[in-house]
């Protein structure tokens, strides 16, 4: 078969089973938007700018274990492109980015809308490839898949020159691809698991920490079976929400920075840690030296070797799989009668249970005046903690992942690694492209969300009924909370002023908006725009300008010097 | 403590600065990097000279291996190994000089090879300290150029970096 470099392309996609390709065209690409054009397969999903495509796209990813797909022009719709791509790779997310460039002959002439695309996005992907041969193209979309998917996922981008899309070759989908600069490692170390599960039944006060790595490598029912049988404390990061349920007995909440007062401590003073699919990130465990002055053994499940001893020196390290590994771990146990002492278990969990008294989460609602946390208990409520919910950046993303309590993995999509506002909006289009009759709500604030508003002409465009929760306090809340407390309360530009009617303006696009002041109105605001289960509703919530978020450990510092509340300040 | 890093690469264009980028992006030393294709011309070896701490060392092999295209990592300098740099050398050989600088290239093992009335360029071969003794010992006024050709480097016996 003698086929386009185009046609080859889109051949490619529709092999690799892609249901929807979300993308903006330009000079480069008019060859491939011709011949997605002329088939029905694969849907486009014409956004307003680049970055959101890539977005959507991830959100896509995330919420289906799918590689999303975005395809964008040369120069500027590559440029466009980049925060998204970083966004992705900072959170290991499966993607294929296709990127136009300008004829071959023409690179390295300064031509109109060239950028050098592989040189820009190199520290971002996971691989990239420049395709100058249209020979080549089917097999590196092949190994652009393959690489996307496989060992730690991560964005790969293709840049096709225009010419190439329109030059013929022989066509075949390669059916298997082997690559000698890559093999990454599957299996566990068999000797290191079973150190590793003497560890565990050895503990006296151990502590279960997963992260993205579980979410991400489906690994959240053997997590969960795994958990019950050891019966011991877990607490999941921002990545890794929803890999055990919230709402179990045994789950101590988010860790971290903004984590709970239970989970913090839990983790400073365990004596065996358990890490799985976390990286120890300074946001989780602070300043590394204060978190490495309590003894303890640390246990650490990871596809990546060189997240193992990155930041903290591990003692078991295990590289492999996650599902694979704690399927192992599970049955060793289930073929080994020893258990974890119960009466040292018992002591460990007393003190945790007093940890947890501590009701750090508790905050003082009011009837005048709207508390954000209150509008995410709500929602919670409102949608029986079974929707997807993706968030912008700031403190309506900590109070969402504070709040709103998942049971079930790929509920929860925000931009951890990067923390790019503006991915809440196109985030909520990729979830709800993918799961077309659930509800999808976007947890955003009033700065978050301009920064890529234009998106309510695309949700139009494909109608998309998701439920905005705009968490408007006219604050860049979280500067503004650290200039409270850090910087002598200068609140240098991070006030918002000249805000558009965001009700009036999600109606100028077709939508239905609702302003709300009073907290008595929240929970009658949020029925009502769930029940409007064919329209984007943007519910535009007046809340307090002066809530902080807590607990808070200060950056810097060590794990359990916590904030609890304004009181300790 | 300086380590030196061997590793194979596919020869392709683009994959010289995803291992010097990786150096620039993450804060880890290079001293010198030299690369040239294998006698499988699909494949490069590059060795990499760098200095940091054991836990830094680790994670730059680690990082290394990540790579897409980068095929084998080895540390070379954990264990017996040999390693060799080239200079070239252009100095000023008039008068007495001209004598003096013949004799310092031999007792160096240098080769003379390239001659004019008023010039010698010296090859020399040997590990970096070797040449930088040499560089030290002849008159600095008399040096017009150098260039050097970075370490490269072998493990000793039956340590092979092959696929």
């Amino acid at each position: 078969m003698v086929l386009t470099g185009a046609e080859i392309l889109i051949k490619c996609l529709q092999e690799e089973k892609v249901e929807y390709v979300f993308g903006y065209p330009g000079g480069a690409v008019l060859f491939l938007y011709d011949e997605l054009f002329k088939q029905e397969q694969i849907r486009h999903v014409l956004v307003r700018h680049e970055q959101a495509a890539v977005h959507a796209a991830d959100a896509y990813s995330r919420s289906t274990e799918q590689v999303g797909v975005a395809l964008v022009t040369s120069g500027p719709g590559a440029t466009n492109a980049v925060t998204g791509i970083a966004t992705a790779f900072c959170d290991s997310i499966p993607m294929v980015i296709i990127s136009g460039q300008v004829p071959t002959g023409a690179i390295g002439q300064d031509a109109f809308q060239e950028v050098d695309t592989v040189g820009i996005t190199r520290p971002c992907v996971k691989h990239n490839f420049l395709v100058k041969d249209v020979r080549d193209l089917a097999s590196t979309i092949k190994k652009a898949f393959y690489l996307a998917r496989t060992g730690r996922p991560g964005p790969v981008l293709v840049d096709i020159p225009k010419d190439v899309s329109n030059t013929k070759c022989a066509f075949e989908y390669p059916k298997t691809i082997e690559m000698r600069s890559y093999n990454p490692v599957v299996k566990g170390h068999q000797g290191q698991i079973k150190k590793a599960l003497q560890l565990l039944l050895e503990a006296k006060r151990p502590m279960i920490y997963t992260g993205g790595g579980v979410v991400l490598g489906n690994a959240a029912e053997q997590l969960t079976k795994l958990t019950r049988m050891l019966g011991f404390p877990i607490t999941n990061t921002l990545m890794g929400l929803g890999g055990y349920p919230a709402s179990d007995r045994q789950y101590l909440g988010m860790p971290g920075m903004h984590g709970t007062y239970e989970a913090n401590m839990s983790m400073q003073y365990s004596d065996v840690l358990i890490a799985i699919g976390a990286r120890f990130d300074d946001r989780v465990i602070g300043d590394p030296s204060h978190f490495a002055s309590e003894p303890r053994k640390i246990i650490h499940i990871d596809i990546d070797p060189s997240s193992i001893s990155k930041r903290v020196k591990v003692d078991v390290p295990i590289v492999g799989n996650i599902a694979d590994v704690l399927d192992e771990m599970i049955k060793l146990l289930e073929a080994n009668p020893a258990r974890p002492d119960p009466e040292a278990l018992g002591v460990w969990w007393k003190q945790v249970e007093e940890w947890r008294r501590r009701d750090c989460m508790k905050y003082r609602n009011s009837d005048e005046i709207i508390k954000p946390q209150y509008v995410i208990q709500k929602l919670w409520e409102v949608t029986d903690g079974d929707a997807f919910i993706t968030s912008d950046v700031g403190q309506h993303q900590m109070w969402a992942a504070q709040y709103y309590r998942f049971d079930k993995p790929r509920r929860w999509l925000n931009s951890g690694g990067l923390g790019t506002m503006g991915v809440g909006l196109p985030y909520a289009m990729g979830a709800q492209l993918a799961h077309p009759g659930s509800p999808v709500a976007c947890v955003t604030g009033e700065a978050s969300i301009q920064m890529n508003i234009q998106e309510l002409s695309t949700c139009r465009q494909f109608r998309l009924p998701i439920k905005i929760c705009n968490l408007n306090n006219r604050y860049l809340g979280m500067v503004r909370q650290w200039q409270e407390m850090f910087h002598g309360g200068r609140y240098s530009e991070s006030y918002m002023d000249s805000l558009p009617d965001f009700a009036k303006l999600a109606e100028s696009y077709g939508h239905v908006g609702l302003r709300v002041d009073k907290p008595g109105d929240v929970e009658g605001a949020l029925r009502e725009a769930f029940k409007r289960k064919n329209d984007l509703v943007f519910l535009d919530f007046q809340v307090d300008q002066t809530e902080n978020v807590y607990p808070m450990v200060q950056g810097g510092k060590g794990l359990t010097e916590m904030i609890l509340s304004a009181e300790d300040l | 403590m300086r380590h030196v890093i061997s590793l194979l690469i596919e020869n392709e264009s683009g994959a010289l600065s995803r291992v010097s980028g990786l150096f620039s992006a993450r804060g880890y030393n290079i001293e010198s990097l030299t690369v040239a294709p294998t006698e499988d011309a699909s494949m490069s070896r590059m060795t990499i000279v760098t200095s940091g701490s054991d836990e830094i060392v680790e994670q730059i092999t680690k990082q290394l291996n990540k790579l897409v295209e980068v095929v084998k990592v080895v540390d070379i300098s954990e264990s017996a190994h040999i390693e060799r740099e080239l200079l070239l050398i252009k100095v000023r050989a008039t008068g007495k000089d001209r004598e003096e600088m013949k004799r310092m290239s031999e007792i160096f093992r240098g080769r003379i090879i390239d001659v004019t009335d008023s010039t010698y360029v010296i090859e020399m071969t040997g590990n970096q300290q070797k040449l930088d003794s040499f560089v030290g010992a002849i008159d600095r006024a008399l040096i017009l150029e150098t260039v050097r050709s970075g370490v490269t480097g072998i493990g000793r016996g039956d340590r092979i970096l092959k696929i």
